[in-house]
């Protein structure tokens, strides 16, 4: 296994010389970059093992932050998943850039609240909606796609590793894992994240899905929770958070009703790609 | 473009295998083909795209074994030479202008990570205007940017010839330092030139594939790209300007095997009616035939001329300038590039 991290809190809190926390060969190039780099890798392996001057059976592992996936690293992704490459993207995202501080980037949520998009009398925090990473990469029809949570790791979590892992042969396999930032959300303890981070599943926030070889399976628990009577209120997830302090409760219906937008669209995605479903 | 091959004229000891009509930019493919690069990544931009597309021919043929990467943009492509010279790789890939402009980042980050990399650099004026055209801003614009040995060749013969050096200096444990071979843009580039390819048993022989470097291996694992605070900072970049350094005396001594080996006559600086030269042209790259029969002109009109080119230009070789110059009563400098607030 080789690690390719872009720059960001992983890189900048493992690797500090002459110290590091990685048991396996990794590397850190820059920041926009880690498709193209993990493509290299990956290509070396494939050419040195055809040239015959070092035979190994090595799997390389794309880890990037939010900033260096929706934003900065998108072009050197697509490249990747295009061309291809047997790589397994881990996109570990925590809704902004954390690691300078607490900017907003494309993963951050709607109306939540940045250094760069503070909230004010006039603006409300984020206008946006966060971007759909996972629609502009299942777009590239690569292999295996999946969400996970930190909050669900030890089955969902795990196997969508093993799983991905399995497909390289085949080509790309991205896995977009949210991992609340403590200290960038705000308003909770750190004990408290895993809390926070089974609330965005819970309330519908942060659904559970694979994309398997073009069919979109919803996993649970979040099947479930395509059930709006199931799920918990929004309010439970935004209301603990700093980052959403400032939002009224009308604000919090239009996230709502955004949610409940984005998982009829799964939904349909789903029952579209062919996967019979127990919830219909 | 089809090849036509040329009888050699010159026979030395059968280390020439053929004498081929090819552009600047298919010597620079050749080079790379001969050396048995493992991974190029590469995007099109004139006036290089010929060379890379001529190593993708050899890729499709089957006449190179090597990973072609058509990355989608500059950036990404450098980015992916280093991933790959990272896991061990013989790398290449070539470049002009806005697309040097764009891996520029990486050019720093290639020298710090210590990958020998080789670059083609095909010249071109830098936008805007848009032109894509030859002069020298990109190569100029990398004067000062940390740590890529660069030389500039006058001839298809040359280029060819450099990017072979190229791999045993980059490689060199002494230097494991990146290096970029330029040309001009379209003068040579696309101008068709006698050029002698040599054999690949001595290639093979002269700049034979090993990995005797650190790389990121499973068996072995290393961190690469880590994070400094500036004591370790120092240390780290320290070691690249010393490696810069000591990189003038392997170049010396890789043109004096090349030399040995290819029956050719390269040096660092090339001179041409310099002994009893009163007035001294200098300068680089592709005009170097024109400024030698200026010179010619020059001299029968009895003013005592004589003309330097600078084949290498980082390191640059100050020492051996300062000494082939010394006493002349002026020098003259034709640069290439320009300098915009210095006209």
């Amino acid at each position: 296994m080789i690690i390719v991290n872009p720059t960001g809190c992983l890189e900048v809190t493992t690797t500090i010389y002459p110290y590091t926390s990685w048991g396996v060969p990794y590397i850190h190039v820059a920041f926009e970059n880690a498709g193209a780099v993990a493509s290299g890798i990956e290509a070396a392996i494939k050419a040195l093992n055809k040239n015959g001057l070092l035979k190994r059976n090595t799997r390389v592992i794309a880890i990037a932050g939010d900033g260096g996936t929706y934003d900065i690293g998108l072009q050197a992704l697509s490249g990747m998943l295009e061309r291809g490459h047997g790589v397994l993207y881990v996109l570990y995202d925590n809704e902004a850039y954390m690691n300078t501080g607490i900017q907003r980037s494309g993963g951050t949520p709607k109306f939540a609240k940045t250094t760069t998009m503070p909230a004010g009398t006039v603006i409300r925090g984020k206008i946006q909606k966060k971007k759909d990473i996972m629609s502009i990469v299942m777009a590239h029809h690569i292999p295996y796609a999946a969400t996970a949570n930190v909050a669900y790791p030890p089955i969902d979590l795990v196997n969508k590793v093993r799983k991905a892992l399995s497909y390289l042969e085949e080509g790309p396999a991205f896995i977009h894992v949210l991992a609340p930032c403590p200290p960038g959300w705000g308003g909770f303890p750190d004990e408290k994240m895993i809390e926070i981070a089974r609330l965005a599943t819970e309330t519908g926030y942060f659904p559970l899905y694979e994309w398997d070889r073009d069919r979109l399976i919803i996993n649970p628990p979040s099947d479930m929770y395509m059930d709006k009577r199931l799920r918990k209120p929004l309010r439970e997830f935004v209301k603990a958070q700093s980052r959403w302090s400032h939002v009224t409760d009308e604000e919090i219906k239009e996230l709502e009703k955004d949610i409940e937008d984005f998982l009829n669209y799964l939904w349909r995605l789903s029952i579209g790609s062919g996967v019979p479903t127990p919830y219909a | 473009m089809s090849l036509i091959t040329i009888e050699p004229r010159i026979k030395r000891g059968g280390i020439i295998r053929d004498r081929v009509a090819i552009t600047s930019n298919y010597a620079a493919a050749y080079a790379a083909k001969d050396v048995e690069v493992d991974v190029v990544a590469a995007y099109p931009i004139t006036p290089q795209t010929p060379a890379v597309e001529k190593v993708a021919e050899f890729i499709a043929n089957g006449e190179l074994s090597a990973e072609y990467i058509p990355v989608e943009s500059e950036h990404s492509a450098l980015s992916a030479l280093i991933g790959a010279s990272a896991a061990g790789a013989r790398t290449f890939t070539a470049t002009s202008s806005q697309g040097l402009f764009y891996m520029f980042e990486l050019l720093y980050i290639a020298s710090g990570l210590r990958l020998p990399i080789v670059m083609a650099l095909a010249t071109r004026a830098a936008s805007a205007p848009i032109c894509i055209h030859g002069d020298y801003q990109d190569l100029a614009a990398v004067r000062d940017s940390g740590g890529w040995i660069v030389m500039i060749a006058s001839s298809a013969q040359e280029v060819y010839d450099s990017i072979i050096m190229a791999y045993r200096i980059a490689e060199d444990s002494r230097v494991l330092l990146p290096v970029m071979v330029s040309y001009d843009g379209f003068l040579m580039s696309h101008t068709t030139e006698p050029v002698e390819l040599y054999d690949l048993d001595a290639i093979r022989r002269f700049a034979p594939k090993k990995i005797d470097r650190p790389i990121l291996d499973s068996r072995r694992p290393i961190t690469m790209g880590v994070m400094a605070v500036p004591d370790w900072y120092y240390e780290i970049k320290y070691q690249v300007i010393d490696a810069m350094h000591n990189s003038m005396g392997v170049i010396k001594e890789v043109h004096d095997e090349f030399n040995k080996t290819f029956g050719r006559n390269y040096r660092l600086i090339e001179e041409y009616r310099i002994d009893d030269a009163d007035y001294v042209v200098i300068t680089y790259g592709g005009i170097w035939g024109n400024t030698k029969r200026a010179v010619d002109i020059a001299r029968k009109n009895g003013i005592k001329a004589g003309a330097l080119k600078l084949r290498l230009f980082r390191p640059f070789p100050t020492d051996d300038l300062v000494r082939i110059v010394e006493g002349v009563r002026a020098i003259a400098v034709i640069d290439r590039a320009v300098s915009q607030e210095h006209q």
